[in-house]
């Protein structure tokens, strides 16, 4: 069983949900990164989902291109945000990691390169954004043959045949995008979300976290309700933005929005 | 390495994935997958549709002004002093670009699936324009994403198309440019995937667009094959087109690609000299990766993040190309060249005087290359030249380089 599976099983055993927070590597500065993940799992993080720098991250609105403008700017490439998950590792071996971002910057370093380069830093599951199933063929085989946790995207228009399809694809859990959007631009609908998560547990097993319009406690709870676990991203690189030039200030910051999501997450469990 | 293409191969590219060999696909977030699928199954169906064809057919016609003149360059031949130039003149469309065949069909596709909403990127602004125009003649709500530099460089495509009742948004993430315009235009769609209809510009993006782009370009090469025949009782021996994303040239080179005797050259823009890096030739000097839904030749750093292009047109500026572009580089079927912005420039110049010609930018670097291969050419041998655009909207650029206010 992977570090994600055994994660969200112990979690299910406790009737919890995985809190589930995004930072983008290298944002505001590459020396940063290690540290914040930190303040991440003190402040309640089950699981980190870390994103890779991209130049042209089509998926993302403002607040995430430019927390990528700001980390290419200091350079950060995968194989460095690959040495940030090592570095945490050496004093964090249960908090699993899930490296989010595009194909290009792992097609240019070769995808058994990356797949042998993610295993070695204690990377736990693989999030690309620009890669459906279809198109996964070359690099499915290499991620499960090193136990790494493929997450797909699910999303508002995604069929029934693509909902099963998908998830047969994925372990660890799928990433249903709660609406039709970039990162950080949308009003979440609570109840449709409750629905269309309802139907995707009724065609598959695997867990299902849920992502984009997640801001504060009360809709992480409202999420949570319906879901295995929440994803919050945007107002996490919002609060590094406004925040970039004082790390102690930046640490309360997120600390003071995640933890009172712990809070709410674990006041469902019954 | 070069294979004989026959029909019965070209039938299967792309294969049911959107794939012209290890390129092309279909590269992009789950949310436009199921637009995408129905946007395959509508054509497929709509492409053996008769009343379909015959609407098309009958636009470019009557409403872009089709079939457009192969004319012989016969003072530039004899001053060039080489193989017969000939011009397809592409530049004679309504709207004065070949995008307007694309755009037609898109646009029509749109109509047949019931989307009222229509969003387009654009570079020098052609394609803007041309979408522009169809969404007025149809009534259709138009937002063309434009990146903010371009917007600058291309003035004059910015008000046509507000004339024409478009917004026109401007792009200012990342470099500003082509490639910047179409992500926001990418966003746009996954925001609004249900109304929208992304009519984009170029055989780039994901399957089925540069299927799609490709087989609505095709009218190009189709005229010139009868063309041909026709007043010069012949096929040609040479063919040139422009490469940035690559519609001009794979709509022109399409229907030869199994004629073995007819050699495909695409110019790439090698903006101030491919060892510079200041260029946008992914083709010549790039290497295959992943953006905008498809696997292609791609202009990026060893960290695989998208490389900022330079040229001196903002059609040609745009780090990737078309997928089948790419497959036909590896077989060996097309030849990729590049010539700079210079070259680019004395070409325009070159066109004007000579022949009363004026091309766009885009299309000069077509005109700089084949007058440097005509020459290389017996006299017999026949070249023709895909002149893409009028250069009506890089007059402000050339003057300012001439040092000139208007």
């Amino acid at each position: 069983m992977s570090r994600i599976q055994g994660v969200m099983k112990t979690l299910k055993g406790q009737g919890r949900k995985a809190l589930i927070p995004y930072i983008t590597a290298g944002d505001p500065e590459p020396g940063q990164t290690v540290g914040l993940m930190h303040t991440l799992v003190e402040a309640g993080a089950d699981i980190i989902e870390l994103g890779v720098p991209f130049s042209d991250p089509m998926a993302d609105g403002p607040v995430i291109q430019l927390a990528c403008e700001r980390a290419l700017k200091h350079g950060t490439s995968l194989r460095q945000v690959l040495g940030m998950v090592k570095t945490f590792r050496e004093t964090d071996q249960a908090t699993p990691i899930v490296l989010m971002g595009y194909l290009n910057p792992m097609e240019a370093m070769g995808y058994e390169a990356f797949a042998d380069a993610a295993l070695d830093a204690g990377v736990d599951g693989i999030l690309t954004v620009d890669l459906p199933p279809e198109e996964a063929d070359d690099v499915a085989p290499l991620f499960a043959a090193r136990n790494l946790d493929p997450v797909f995207l699910l999303a508002p228009t995604t069929t029934d045949d693509r909902i099963r399809a998908i998830a047969e694809h994925s372990s660890g859990y799928v990433y249903y995008v709660s609406v039709k959007g970039v990162t950080g631009s949308a009003e979440i609908n609570v109840d449709e979300v409750a629905a269309k998560v309802a139907h995707i547990h009724a065609l598959t097993a695997v867990p299902v976290g849920v992502g984009f319009g997640i801001r504060d406690a009360q809709t992480a709870a409202a999420i949570g309700r319906v879901s295995d676990g929440v994803i919050v991203g945007s107002v996490l690189v919002d609060t590094i933005a406004r925040n970039q030039t004082d790390p102690a200030q930046l640490k309360r910051a997120l600390t003071d929005l995640l933890h009172p999501m712990r809070e709410a997450l674990d006041s469902l469990a019954s | 390495m070069s294979i004989k293409l026959t029909e019965e191969m070209l039938s299967t590219l792309p294969d049911a994935r959107g794939h012209f060999g290890a390129y092309g696909g279909r590269f992009v977030s789950e949310t436009l997958m199921d637009s995408l699928m129905t946007l395959e199954d509508e054509y497929q169906r709509l492409k053996q549709d008769p009343e379909f064809q015959a609407a098309f057919d009958k636009d470019l016609a009557h409403y872009v002004g089709r079939p457009s003149p192969l004319y012989f360059a016969e003072r530039l031949t004899r001053e060039t002093g080489g193989a017969q130039i000939w011009l397809k003149r592409e530049d004679l469309n309504h709207t004065g670009a070949h995008k307007i065949n694309n755009t037609i069909g898109q646009a029509l596709l749109a109509s047949f699936l019931g989307k009222k909403r229509i969003i387009a990127e654009t570079g020098a602004g052609q394609h803007g324009v041309a979408t522009a125009t169809v969404c007025a003649r149809l009534g259709l709500e138009c937002h063309v994403f434009m990146g903010a530099e371009d917007v600058q460089r291309q003035s004059l495509n910015v008000y046509r198309m507000k004339l024409l009742g478009a917004q026109v948004h401007a792009v200012e993430s990342g470099t500003r440019t082509l490639k910047d315009a179409m992500n926001d235009a990418m966003r746009d769609w996954v925001t609004h995937v249900d109304e929208t209809f992304y009519i984009i510009g170029t055989v780039a993006g994901p399957h089925p667009y540069p299927l799609l782009v490709r087989d609505f370009q095709a009218v190009i090469g189709r005229e010139l094959r009868a063309q041909s025949l026709e007043q010069a009782g012949r096929l040609p021996d040479a063919l040139v087109a422009c490469v940035g994303g690559g519609s001009n040239a794979i709509g022109m080179f399409y229907p030869f690609l199994t004629d073995e005797s007819v050699e495909l050259y695409g110019v790439e823009a090698g903006g101030l000299g491919i060892a510079t890096g200041q260029h946008a030739a992914p083709l010549c000097a790039g290497r295959p990766g992943v953006l905008h839904g498809n696997r292609t030749y791609l202009m990026e750093d060893e960290n695989g993040q998208i490389a900022g292009t330079h040229s001196v047109s903002a059609g040609l500026d745009y780090p990737g190309v078309g997928p089948e572009h790419s497959w036909l580089k590896d077989i060996g079927r097309a030849h990729y060249v590049s010539v700079t912005d210079d070259e680019a420039l004395d070409g325009f110049r070159k066109l004007t005087r000579v022949e009363g010609i004026m091309p766009a930018l885009e299309s000069s670097h077509a005109v700089a290359y084949a007058v440097k291969l005509a020459a290389t050419m017996d006299k017999d041998k026949m070249l023709v030249i895909n002149v893409s655009g009028r250069g009506d909207k890089d007059i402000h650029t050339i003057a300012t380089l001439d040092g000139i206010e208007l």
